[in-house]
């Protein structure tokens, strides 16, 4: 809503400081976004008029213009428009001037056009910023020779000769007060705020004699949907533009100026915030005007000269025949006012907000009077509007307005009203606040308090509870002036177990050098290519957005790894040269029978490292291990993945090199290094190597209850052992063998090296462990742990491991 | 005997001052202490002396042999300390040289200071509570006082999955479901992941972080909502800062306020930072609307609350004076790090 500081000033007194009018009245509930005075671009432009025009000597399309600029000395401009007369009055943009120029300010000096000095220029409409809107009696491609409407004092500025310089507000209105989205309104609020006095005249208008029901038949058949039509005839129409004043609030309001009749509906709605329309009576057939629900398929051309189909659920005025308009939206293009119309129906009608609001949604076209409708209007306002836009008529002279009026389907109801307790007040916001005090706000804002209860204002459609006139009682008293305390009595907060764990998992993962990252809940179902999910995956069966921003981000994920193989690419093609991420994030996995997803917590995490030509998939698993470790899980398994694996991300990872993480037999996550293929996919150039972790899955495994082991008091016996075996077999089993073998005193087995090459048979390597041993009882003897030893490696051997 | 005494001590000494090898030191040591060494071959002399020489002999020598090994202990505490310098000196290092790399993850700017928000309030007695993110309609809108076409839908495009469940546009959804599972007193904060259909610009993401509050209880007034998120601001913001409250309109508030911050930049003035407004706004707040109350089953005339709601990318870009919001799902390194 952008307010007219002049227009507001017909209402209230408002002589401050803009910037005070500003904070106040955004300090009480009516936000100022910006604010703005009319052309103050223009600099040093004034009015002047030509007192001599000559032909330019050296062209035949210039002339030499001497011009009264109230200076005593004429100023010579040369001009080459076509329009300008001698006695004529224009803007003159004198030397050192700032005009406008294809949108963009520049300034004006003197110079010689041709040889002639030019000590200026002489302005178009557009120059100044305006258009022939604004003063339709002046050319477009031509210099504005002032009409009478104008001061035309020579030397005065042009912006306050043209009435070019308002002050206008622009406004944020919220949902619950359209009643704001109007002068008046916002006059009233002005008014409360800073204690003045509200200006506001019943209006009224004198009329012709004559019976509007002979005229004009109005049915309402859809009675919920128009809760009131009131019409009005004006006879003898005489089309044309409206005056200056009128114009010029409503350009400052941001609405076009049309003609007379147009502008009255308009400068009606933005005063009294409430859409009016005007229907060219020979165009409504029959003389008859129904409210009526579309029919199937109906259509309608409106205003804006685009044909729109209708559906039954909409609204539309129309005569014995067709629609004529779409109630509350916008008028049909053929009963719309013409140059040559003669007589002019009013409507000022109440149509329901929800509905205004989804025809409005589903014909894609939110208008003016739409946005105040939507957010629901109440019936009783729309007699002053109409009252408002015939008293414009009398006044514009622009016809006769025929005395009686249409007046349908009027309720008069009962105004909304609530308790009115100044104690509860008083308690619910914690003040102290004299009751008579909230009695003046509330008069103020044209509530009545009587017998203990509060009665709203028509207007005022927001009103149901206490609570409601607490607010409107806090925000005149301000918001600032109610005291900050502190909630009394004592609670206990903690984190729950799961917070705690999330936290534990983070705060390893980030002390093992990975940074955290935040991405998108939504993917592309194509993501699921790239990380080559088969057809058939459940994971493609996803919670689906029906109205999506762009396929990218379409479906919520189903996996975490996708959304950190985007991280990882995007920062390789970034050429980072590292790139270490994890996120905790929710998958989205549908439920069979349920209306809402399983929401559960992944650990993502991944990298690649091309500074580190030892990171491996070692590293990886040593992430995985750090963080089983800092959790409190003490044995985990790594398995390559077979036919039962439950990670369907397994596609995503190179097949030799990728493990299950088992804990008591339960597959909690996956890790590997990436399937070239799925690199190439995301045109990732380095080996990057990612996991998942199912993290409530790990929180019921892991142990937080931790009982100290006394330190060993006897020296450990350490022994080196290095065996020969096949490939195949894996580490894990030949660590296993040695658990069996040296139980009871075992205390670490650490491998050490593996080794292939010259000295071993191919297809077979060498692998070496450090075994530590240790009794709790005494020091070992040699005896014992070579004992130990030899059990060791019969063990071994047992699964084709040869001591080397 | 006495001047052979005094002719060994001068001797050692002045042998001893030229000695500049520590292993000389030994050699030294025999030579003039050793079981065959000058001294103790004076002192086998010591038989032949008169019975009043011995004690006076046997005191210098004594003495003799305590200063030569005195001397020598000086002499070799010098020596090594003058080698020990020479080590230290020939170990120097030019520390300027970059240290050994040790990784540090780095948590994302809007967990650190999401965890920042939580110590506030867990300090102030709020509890942490989580909710879905695919949400009902219901959740999200018809129990906040928002039925279908409410015009304050309008303001909070949505991603609907089918006609009744949605990505949740608010973390409020969290407290009615709360609400319907606890008695009062309640105080919790509920932050999370909430969605709205925005195309992505350095303001707007179809993604961000809500932190939401509430408390339920007998007697809370808005006086309570002003002190609780003041104090919030001072802790975030520290304890110069000032803020504003200023109606607004929410459909599960009454009366509603949104919070301002005292721009950073311009003290107020007005500056391009904040629009020539001289406030940030900065969250949504209010009195638990009585209709939200009876829905979830609390009685609004004997309990009331308060309610509020803050945006995480909009706090953690002011703190960080981040400009462009998309630099937080970027995930760029180069930005990761420097937090």
């Amino acid at each position: 809503m952008d307010l007219s500081m002049r227009w507001l000033a017909d209402y209230v007194d408002c002589d401050m400081p803009i910037k005070d009018f500003v904070s106040g009245i955004t300090l009480s509930g009516s936000k100022v976004e910006c604010y703005g005075v009319e052309g103050d671009y223009l600099e040093n432009v004034v009015v002047g008029q030509v007192k001599e025009i000559v032909p330019h000597p050296n062209s035949d399309h210039m002339f030499i213009c001497q011009l009264d600029v109230g200076e005593g000395a004429l100023v010579q401009i040369v001009t080459g428009a076509q329009n300008v007369k001698k006695d004529d009055f224009v803007p003159v943009a004198k030397h050192k001037s700032t005009v406008l120029h294809e949108g963009k300010t520049v300034k004006i000096t003197k110079g010689k056009l041709r040889g002639e000095a030019s000590n200026g220029m002489l302005c178009s409409l557009g120059e100044l910023g305006l258009s022939v809107h604004d003063f339709p009696y002046a050319i477009e491609d031509g210099i504005f020779i002032l009409g009478d409407d104008c001061d035309k004092t020579i030397g005065k500025d042009i912006r306050e000769a043209i009435g070019f310089n308002d002050t206008t507000v622009e406004f944020e209105i919220t949902s619950n007060r359209p009643d704001c989205m109007s002068v008046i309104g916002l006059a009233r609020e002005t008014a409360a705020t800073f204690g003045k006095e509200l200006k506001v005249k019943k209006p009224e208008f004198k009329g012709i004699d004559g019976d509007i029901n002979e005229m004009l038949k109005v049915k309402i058949h859809n009675t919920d949907l128009c809760k009131r039509y009131i019409g009005a005839i004006v006879k003898n129409v005489k089309i044309g533009p409206s005056p200056r004043w009128m114009r010029e609030r409503l350009r400052a309001s941001g609405v076009r100026p049309i003609n007379n009749f147009v502008d009255i509906t308009n400068y009606v709605m933005l005063e009294y915030g409430r859409p009016m329309h005007a229907f060219d009576l020979r165009y409504v057939e029959g003389a008859e005007i129904n409210v009526r629900n579309a029919k199937q398929g109906e259509k309608i051309t409106t205003l804006d000269g685009i044909e729109r189909e209708l559906s039954e659920e909409m609204l539309v005025i129309a005569d014995a025949k067709k629609p004529v308009a779409v109630a509350g939206v916008m008028g049909g293009e053929y009963s719309g006012i013409m140059d040559d119309t003669t007589t002019v129906v009013f409507e000022s009608a109440c149509f329901d907000g929800a509905s205004v609001a989804t025809t409005a949604k589903k014909l894609r076209m939110r208008t003016d009077a739409s946005s105040r409708y939507d957010k629901g209007l109440d019936p009783h306002e729309c007699y002053e509007a109409l009252m408002r836009a015939c008293q414009l008529v009398e006044e514009l002279g622009a016809g006769e307005v025929v005395k009686t009026v249409i007046d349908e389907n009027y309720q008069n109801e009962t105004p909304l009203n609530v308790e009115f307790s100044a104690d509860w007040i008083n308690k619910f916001l914690g003040t102290d606040i004299p009751e008579a005090e909230m009695i003046s706000i509330l008069e103020k804002l044209e509530f009545t308090v009587k017998d203990g209860r509060v009665y709203a204002p028509w207007f005022r459609v927001d009103i149901g509870c206490k609570a409601d006139i607490a607010e409107e009682v806090a925000r005149i008293y301000g918001y600032n002036s109610i005291p900050d305390t502190i909630i009394r009595g004592v609670a206990n907060a903690q984190r729950t177990p799961k917070q705690n764990f999330e936290r534990k998992v983070k705060a390893a993962m980030l002390s093992m050098g990975l940074n955290e990252i935040e991405t998108f809940s939504f993917i592309s179902p194509k993501y699921f290519d790239k990380i080559a999910l088969p057809a058939d995956s459940k994971l493609r069966n996803t919670v689906t957005i029906m109205n999506p921003l762009g396929e990218d981000t379409s479906v919520m994920r189903t996996t975490i790894i996708p959304s950190v193989l985007e991280v990882v690419a995007r920062n390789n093609s970034y050429r980072n040269p590292e790139c270490y991420v994890f996120e905790m994030g929710n998958e989205y996995i549908p439920v069979e029978g349920e209306v809402l997803p399983n929401e559960p917590v992944r650990l993502g995490f991944g990298f690649y490292d091309t500074t580190d030509s030892s990171a491996d998939f070692y590293t990886i698993k040593g992430m995985a291990d750090g963080l089983l470790n800092a959790v409190g899980v003490p044995e985990a398994e790594y398995e390559r993945p077979d036919e039962n694996c439950e990670f369907a991300e397994v596609s995503a990872f190179h097949p030799g090199r990728c493990a299950v993480i088992k804990i008591d037999g339960k597959q909690i996550g996956i890790i590997g290094e990436l399937h070239p293929k799925v690199m190439e996919n995301y045109g990732i150039e380095a080996r990057t190597y990612i996991g998942k972790i199912n993290i409530p899955e790990l929180m019921e495994l892991s142990c937080d209850t931790k009982t100290y082991k006394p330190l060993p008091k006897f020296p450990a016996s350490t022994r080196d052992l290095s065996v020969v075996c096949d490939e195949e077999v894996p580490a894990a089993a030949l660590e296993k063998a040695i658990k069996k073998a040296v139980s009871g005193i075992l205390e670490s087995v650490t491998l050490f090296d593996v080794y292939r090459g010259e000295q071993i048979e191919a297809g077979k390597k060498s692998v070496s462990y450090s075994i530590s041993m240790r009794s709790l009882e005494g020091t070992l003897t040699d005896d014992q742990a070579d004992k130990a030893m030899e059990k060791a490696i019969k063990e071994l051997s047992a699964i084709g491991a040869e001591l080397r | 005997m006495k001047e052979q005494l005094t002719s060994i001590e001068e001797r050692a000494k002045s042998e001893l001052s030229g000695i500049s090898d520590i292993k000389l030191l030994e050699d030294f040591r025999v030579r003039f202490l050793g079981k065959k060494g000058e001294l103790t071959a004076i002192l086998k002399q010591m038989g032949k002396l008169s019975a009043e020489e011995r004690p006076v002999i046997g005191q210098l020598a004594n003495k003799v042999r305590s200063d030569i090994e005195e001397a020598l202990n000086a002499r070799k505490e010098e020596l090594k300390s003058k080698a020990e310098e020479l080590r230290l000196k020939a170990e120097r290092l030019d520390v300027t040289l970059p240290g050994k790399k040790t990784k540090i993850g780095r948590a994302h700017p809007l967990q650190v200071t999401l965890e920042q928000v939580e110590e506030v309030f867990l300090g102030m007695g709020f509890d942490i509570v989580e909710g879905p993110e695919v949400e009902t309609d219901h959740y999200c809108f018809e129990a906040l006082n928002m039925p279908k076409h409410h015009p304050a839908r309008d303001t909070q495009d949505t991603f609907y999955i089918n006609e009744n469940v949605l990505l949740r546009t608010q973390t409020s959804s969290v407290q009615i479901r709360t609400m319907e599972n606890r008695k009062p007193p309640i105080r919790i904060i509920s932050p999370g992941r909430v969605y709205r259909s925005d195309a992505v610009d350095a303001t707007h993401s179809p993604l961000f972080h809500q932190i939401e509050g509430l408390v339920i209880d007998k007697g809370i007034t808005m006086a309570d909502l002003k002190g609780t998120l003041e104090l919030l601001m001072k802790r975030l913001y520290g304890e110069e800062t000032q803020v504003r409250f200023r109606p607004h309109h929410f459909p599960y508030t009454e009366p509603s306020a949104e919070v301002d911050l005292m721009c950073f930049n311009c003290h107020g003035k007005g500056c391009s930072m904040c629009k020539q407004e001289g406030w940030v706004e900065l969250l949504g707040s209010g009195m638990v609307h009585p209709k939200v109350l009876e829905e979830c089953g609390i009685d609004p005339e004997v309990y009331s609350g308060f309610a509020f709601g803050i945006g995480l990318e909009r706090i953690t870009m002011g703190r960080y004076s981040i400009n462009d919001m998309r630099l937080l799902y970027e995930n760029d390194m180069r930005f990761l790090e420097q937090f």
